[in-house]
């Protein structure tokens, strides 16, 4: 079952075209580049805003065009061996160069120049940019085995613990078939905790992983906690972070349900729009907590963990409402591979 | 057995560790006669609880929702004779730090039998938590204030306090209903509720919620000293001369 979007060691890796941040990262070094150029073509600095807009109009229209390109061949590219792939994108860019020097003869004097020339520098970019790239992907990968320790400090809290193994305790005499449930479920919880956490996994085992857990807090908790599901809208072949819900949950259950004497809602939403998966978990808001601490801790290793995975691509938003606490996700749809 | 049995009041807000204690109850009950006289899933049913009938020991959870185990044994204290404390808890590094410093009885869940007993054994010795211990314990201010009332501890509820006024070596507690004496002293109440009260006297604390403005005291010479306009009583309470700046900074538009 393991479904790997990294592996362990890092063997040069072409950029994911479609994502988000890969994207702005290129939009902003290939300008940044014009705007060098334009600094270096005026003879007197004040000059240079008019020059950048002339550098911009022929580099924009290529630049754009590219991005389309890759991120239409994006999968098609990501099957090649890298070097392959490498010489397949500089191949692509040499390319549209060409093309839009053929179709640009007629709009712009500058074109005049000679192609040679322009193929040199879109040859030079391109390489720098792919280098750059592979940098990165070198000095994050360490980051994301990281993860896993990472996902071990989002670690369940030692007061569900023992409080647990007390509510199990509890169980061994009178009920003994329910204190076994509720042993499986907390070897479920610690098997995943302890599991290889750096790699993408099935959205449906997460929520399997959610369920357990809170079996184990209804146990203790009995009809104070009520557990709201709405996920019939929810893509089963979804990849999602490992342990992104569970700890959610358990700041839901640790902040909004145990302060109250009145019994309170965890309520789940998960679902898929176009591209996008969503995640909406909302719990009671009781203002005068005073464990916000360790709800932002949670919150910020969760971040960080979805920023390994997808960059940009995915966000983490926690926000009080009318008595209601909601942390909303959203993270690109990576879909299982079919097997 | 010689001794008669320990009256116990099992406090807890999870029904499964309230049975898990009475199980061990019964397993110690060997080397220690127990009675079960209660149990309660919150503060103020174990306060009732323990009002109603005598108590000698009362397993008290520190972590429960509404009023925690540290406020309800600062409650307990108002019962004549207080019964001894014993602190449980699954997990609370910062009460396990501060019940070690004032060694303060306290079993960690899951709870072994032999430590239970260790603890109940212990309690004909040492007797009621000192009230100090208890204040230096309290991670957040209480939501109730108590006095002890025919044997019984009545607990007002913070909110409904209007003002709190030293007296001799009493604290009056002024609600819109009565009044109530509480052996406390006016600046630890100050400073465990510096966020509902204001000091607008050297003996007096006003609930902030409660102020509904300020108005000069008429005089024979003209205007006097201001004082507080309070939600639900006649009284004016005197703002003296060194808080006057209150008036200005709580004063509604």
């Amino acid at each position: 079952m393991a479904r790997s979007i990294n592996h362990n060691a890092h063997t040069g890796a072409l950029p994911d075209f479609r994502n988000l941040g890969i994207l702005l990262r290129v939009l902003l070094i290939v300008n940044g580049i014009a705007l060098l150029a334009a600094m270096l073509q005026v003879p007197a600095l004040r000059d240079w805003p008019g020059q950048f807009t002339d550098n911009a109009v022929l580099v924009e229209p290529l630049l754009l065009l590219s991005l389309l390109v890759l991120a239409a061949f994006n999968t098609l590219l990501h099957r090649l061996p890298y070097a392959v792939a490498i010489m397949a994108v500089v191949a692509i860019e040499l390319g549209l160069t060409a093309a839009m020097h053929v179709a640009g003869r007629g709009l712009f004097a500058e074109l005049q120049a000679d192609l040679p020339r322009w193929l040199l520098i879109v040859a030079l970019v391109t390489a720098m940019l792919l280098v750059y790239f592979d940098l990165r992907g070198r000095a994050l990968s360490p980051a994301i085995a990281e993860a896993r320790l990472q996902a071990l400090q989002a670690r369940i809290r030692p007061h569900f613990l023992f409080n647990s193994m007390n509510a199990v305790l509890s169980l061994v005499r009178q009920e003994p078939r329910r204190a076994e449930t509720a042993l499986e479920d907390l070897a479920g919880l610690f098997r995943a905790l302890m599991a290889d956490n750096r790699e993408l996994a099935p959205i449906t085992q997460e929520v399997e992983l959610c369920r357990q857990y809170l079996a184990l807090e209804q146990l203790r908790l009995s009809d104070r906690l009520q557990v709201e599901w709405h996920v019939d809208k929810m893509p089963a072949d979804a990849l999602i972070p490992p342990l992104t819900l569970q700890p959610l949950l358990e700041n839901a259950v640790y902040h909004g349900i145990e302060p109250s004497e009145i019994p309170g809602v965890v309520s789940i939403n998960i679902y898929a729009v176009r591209d996008r998966l969503h995640a909406v978990l909302r719990n009671p808001y009781r203002a005068a907590g005073n464990h916000h601490a360790g709800n932002k801790m949670a919150l910020g290793n969760i971040r960080e963990r979805l920023l390994l995975h997808f960059d940009v691509a995915a966000e983490l938003t926690a926000r009080v409402g009318d008595n209601a606490y909601e942390v909303r996700i959203a993270m690109p749809y990576v879909k299982a591979p079919r097997r | 057995m010689t001794a008669q049995a320990l009256r116990v009041l099992i406090v807890d807000d999870e029904a499964p560790a309230r049975s898990r204690m009475r199980d061990l109850l019964a397993d110690v009950s060997a080397a220690v006669q127990v009675t079960v006289i209660g149990e309660a899933a919150g503060g103020r049913e174990a306060l009732r609880l323990a009002g109603a009938g005598d108590v000698d020991v009362v397993l008290l959870d520190v972590r429960m929702p509404g009023m925690d185990g540290v406020e309800v044994a600062q409650h307990l204290q108002k019962l004549d004779p207080a019964p001894a404390v014993i602190f449980t808890t699954a997990y609370d590094a910062y009460a396990i730090r501060a019940f070690e410093l004032h060694a303060v009885d306290y079993l960690l869940k899951p709870i072994r039998a032999a430590r239970l007993q260790e603890a109940l054994l212990r309690v004909g010795h040492d007797g009621a938590a000192e009230p100090e211990a208890l204040h230096d314990l309290r991670q957040a201010p209480r939501t109730c204030l108590s006095a002890a009332e025919r044997g019984k501890v009545h607990l007002i509820p913070l909110e409904d306090v209007v003002f709190l006024r030293a007296e001799l070596k009493y604290v009056s507690v002024r609600t819109a209903a009565r009044e109530y004496l509480i052996e406390e002293s006016l600046t630890r109440l100050e400073q465990e509720f510096e966020l509902q009260f204001v000091r607008v006297h050297r003996n007096c604390l006003v609930a902030r919620a409660a102020i509904r403005g300020f108005e000069r005291a008429d005089t024979a010479a003209g205007e006097g000293p201001w004082q507080v306009v309070l939600a639900g009583i006649e009284e004016r309470i005197p703002v003296s001369r060194r808080q006057q700046h209150i008036v200005r900074e709580l004063s509604r538009p």
